[in-house]
């Protein structure tokens, strides 16, 4: 995984809650055996109207999408990850994001920055004064930005300590769990018989 | 301080904990199916990994299968790789598979309890949201990305955070009539999508411990709509009775070994929840879905909101959009609701206890004309033992489509979808945008419901059926 420490970038406001991953990419993309490709069906559905946020040229570079709370609900698919990160995106910030899919990003590198959701909303004003304006994301300071001056809007976002060490060393996790291979053996010395075995 | 069900469960599989970081939890069953492992045995072979316990591993294929014609090779291409890579997969790295055709193959989260993998104070994931069915033996139980899949296959841990802890009580009995599918509706719509994040759930109460094993899966199954971490149900006699038979279960002075560590897994009296929500069965009624996520959902009595109704301006803008893609008129009664496309199936509601339910309505009636009823069982074994009652007799004559087992149309990755506009009473559990098929419009039910439905074609329950014979 490479590492992340901050990023600078196209922000896209996608002005929906419960966004889930069914709409990220639909299950008739899931059928790749690869873990690239996936860019064609993210949000696939609603590129097909003219109108969305993604079909604006102004957008056509966004990297940091910015959208409402309940971001990632429904099913566990890392393709939704990757489908955005095939696309180019590297951050979503919204108000709240489902387990699953914060997990699944910081196992792939994309960063959830999770923020109030009133700076989402100064996010979205800010993105409609200045379309296709750039935000940076920075992970060392925990900390958003976007613009200068009178309006700018300058918050900070959470995330957990762990994934934010994972990802600013970009650190391979089975690597690290390899590691404490004699905690795992020691473990699995100790379940009892009975347990249920497939084999 | 005492323990909740889900802390000892949590506790008896820490293989290393160390401030600031997440616990390493030993996983005692990694299920795989084909649609997220593919990615994952490609990263084990790149990093020359092997697959650290097979032996606690198993694999079937459920999402891509056809329900017509599964003795035939698979007609979409895709979908036939992506079976054969795991079936490649399953043979380079000794893991035992369920394929197509074979007796044991079905819905993953069907599979585990019907053999009897699944068993209580385990922990078990899987590649699938829905692996929360199995918390209801009182094992935790979640989905994972297949990155996490990958880190299963190659160290038989995970590192997680420890979830908080929530109580949901459902004081009272249900009603004749209201299932455990009305209840997790009931339970979703109150507490909305996002209500359980961070949580691992327990589920007790009266109306819990009076559930059978596949209604406590119903509840379990959903604990993920909610946005629950896994949500489980303390064992008790009717998880052993279930058990008791099964062909993976423990067996002799295992059995007994076994039982008497299960009757330790009950949440102490003097232990305390972060959360407690509380619940009333008595006045729950049958429950159905009008919008786009499981979250909007109202008894079936109800008309269908209006935007106005809800205070939240998000809550207003999504039910707005909701209203527009599901072609609904706020005010409509939803028994008015007409439905083209009637599904039951799914790790939700496609066990036996489900088809007898659906073939106790429908014996002795007909679907409507212009709707369509697919019966999909969640296994061969759920399949073949419905067979063997006489259940597809019922159905074909009633008119319905009886399938092989799979997914099928709980998210059409196989041929079983829904036209754009259709609309669908699903005993499913996801009513997004599409699931069922591009531009398709699903309300999700109980298993009466559906086949109530299927009989008057629109949103019904089985009161609203004539009685028979009269």
């Amino acid at each position: 995984m490479d590492k992340f420490t901050t990023h600078t970038g196209v922000g896209v406001p996608l002005k929906r809650s419960n966004v889930d991953t069914d709409q990220i990419i639909p299950a008739v993309y899931l059928k790749r055996v690869t873990r690239t490709g996936f860019e064609d069906g993210l949000f696939a559905a609603w590129r097909n109207d003219p109108d969305f946020v993604l079909n604006d040229p102004t957008y056509a570079e966004g990297s940091v999408l910015v959208a409402g709370p309940d971001f990632g609900t429904g099913s566990s698919r890392e393709h939704a990850v990757w489908a955005l990160q095939n696309y180019g995106f590297k951050v979503v910030i919204s108000s709240r994001f489902a387990d699953i899919f914060r997990g699944n990003s910081g196992k792939a590198g994309l960063l959830a920055a999770q923020v109030d959701e009133k700076v989402v909303q100064r996010l979205w004003d800010w993105l409609e004064d200045h379309p296709g304006g750039v935000i940076t994301v920075d992970l060392e300071s925990r900390t958003i930005r976007a613009g200068a001056g009178e309006d700018a809007v300058e918050d900070s976002f959470d995330i957990d300590d762990y994934t934010r060490w994972r990802l600013l060393e970009g650190l391979d996790d089975i690597g690290i769990t390899l590691g404490h291979d004699d905690d795992i053996a020691s473990f699995e010395a100790t379940r009892p018989a009975w347990k249920p075995v497939t084999a | 301080m005492g323990k909740t069900l889900s802390e000892k469960v949590w506790d008896e599989h820490v293989v290393r904990s160390a401030p600031g970081e997440p616990d390493l939890l030993y996983i005692d069953l990694h299920l795989l199916h084909e649609v997220t492992s593919p990615q994952a045995f490609d990263g084990l072979r790149l990093a020359n990994r092997t697959v650290r316990r097979p032996d606690l591993t198993l694999a079937t294929e459920d999402h891509n299968v056809p329900t017509l014609d599964w003795d035939k090779p698979i007609a979409d291409p895709v979908s036939r790789t992506q079976v054969e890579t795991l079936r490649k997969n399953a043979a380079d790295f000794g893991v035992r598979l369920h394929p197509l055709g074979d007796v044991e193959q079905g819905i993953v989260h069907v599979v585990g309890p019907q053999l009897g993998l699944t068993q209580p104070g385990m922990t078990i994931v899987c590649g699938d949201s829905h692996t929360s069915t199995h918390g209801a033996f009182g094992a935790i139980a979640f989905g994972i990305g297949t990155s996490e899949v990958e880190h299963v296959l190659a160290t038989q841990t995970l590192t997680q955070s420890r979830p908080r802890t929530m109580a949901v009580t459902v004081n009272g009995s249900l009603p004749e009539g209201v299932t455990a599918k009305d209840l997790v509706l009931t339970l979703i719509t109150h507490t909305g999508t996002g209500g359980g994040q961070g949580y691992i759930v327990e589920y007790r109460g009266q109306a819990i411990e009076e559930l059978s094993m596949e209604g406590r899966m119903t509840v379990c199954n959903m604990s993920i709509e909610w946005g629950a971490k896994a949500g489980l149900i303390a064992p008790d006699q009717t998880t052993f009775d279930y058990l008791a038979d099964k062909p993976e279960a423990p067996k002799g002075d295992d059995w007994d070994a076994a039982v008497a560590h299960w009757k330790t897994l009950r949440t102490d009296d003097d232990a305390v929840f972060d959360q407690e929500i509380v619940l009333d069965a008595s006045t729950m009624t049958p429950f159905v879905t009008w919008g786009t996520n499981p979250g909007q959902g109202a008894p079936l009595g109800a008309n269908v909101p209006s935007p106005d109704d809800f205070d939240e301006p998000t809550d207003k803008v999504a039910t707005e959009k909701a209203l527009q893609y599901m072609g609904l008129e706020a005010g409509t009664p939803l028994r008015d609701v007409k439905v083209d496309t009637v599904f039951v199936g799914s790790c939700t509601n496609g066990r036996i206890e489900d088809l007898r339910l659906a073939a106790s309505i429908l014996e002795g009636r007909t679907v409507a004309a212009d709707t369509r009823l697919l019966v999909v069982p969640g296994s061969v074994r759920v399949r073949l033992q419905a067979e063997a009652e006489g259940l597809d007799k019922v159905f074909v004559a009633a008119g319905a489509e009886w399938r092989g087992a799979g997914c099928s149309m709980c998210l059409g990755m196989n041929p079983d979808q829904l036209a754009p506009g259709e609309r669908s009473a699903s005993t499913s559990n996801r009513n997004f945008e599409g699931r069922q098929g591009k531009g398709g419009r699903t309300h999700l039910v109980s298993v009466p419901v559906a086949a109530a439905t299927a009989v008057r074609g629109t949103l019904s329950s089985p009161a609203d059926l004539p009685p028979l014979g009269g």
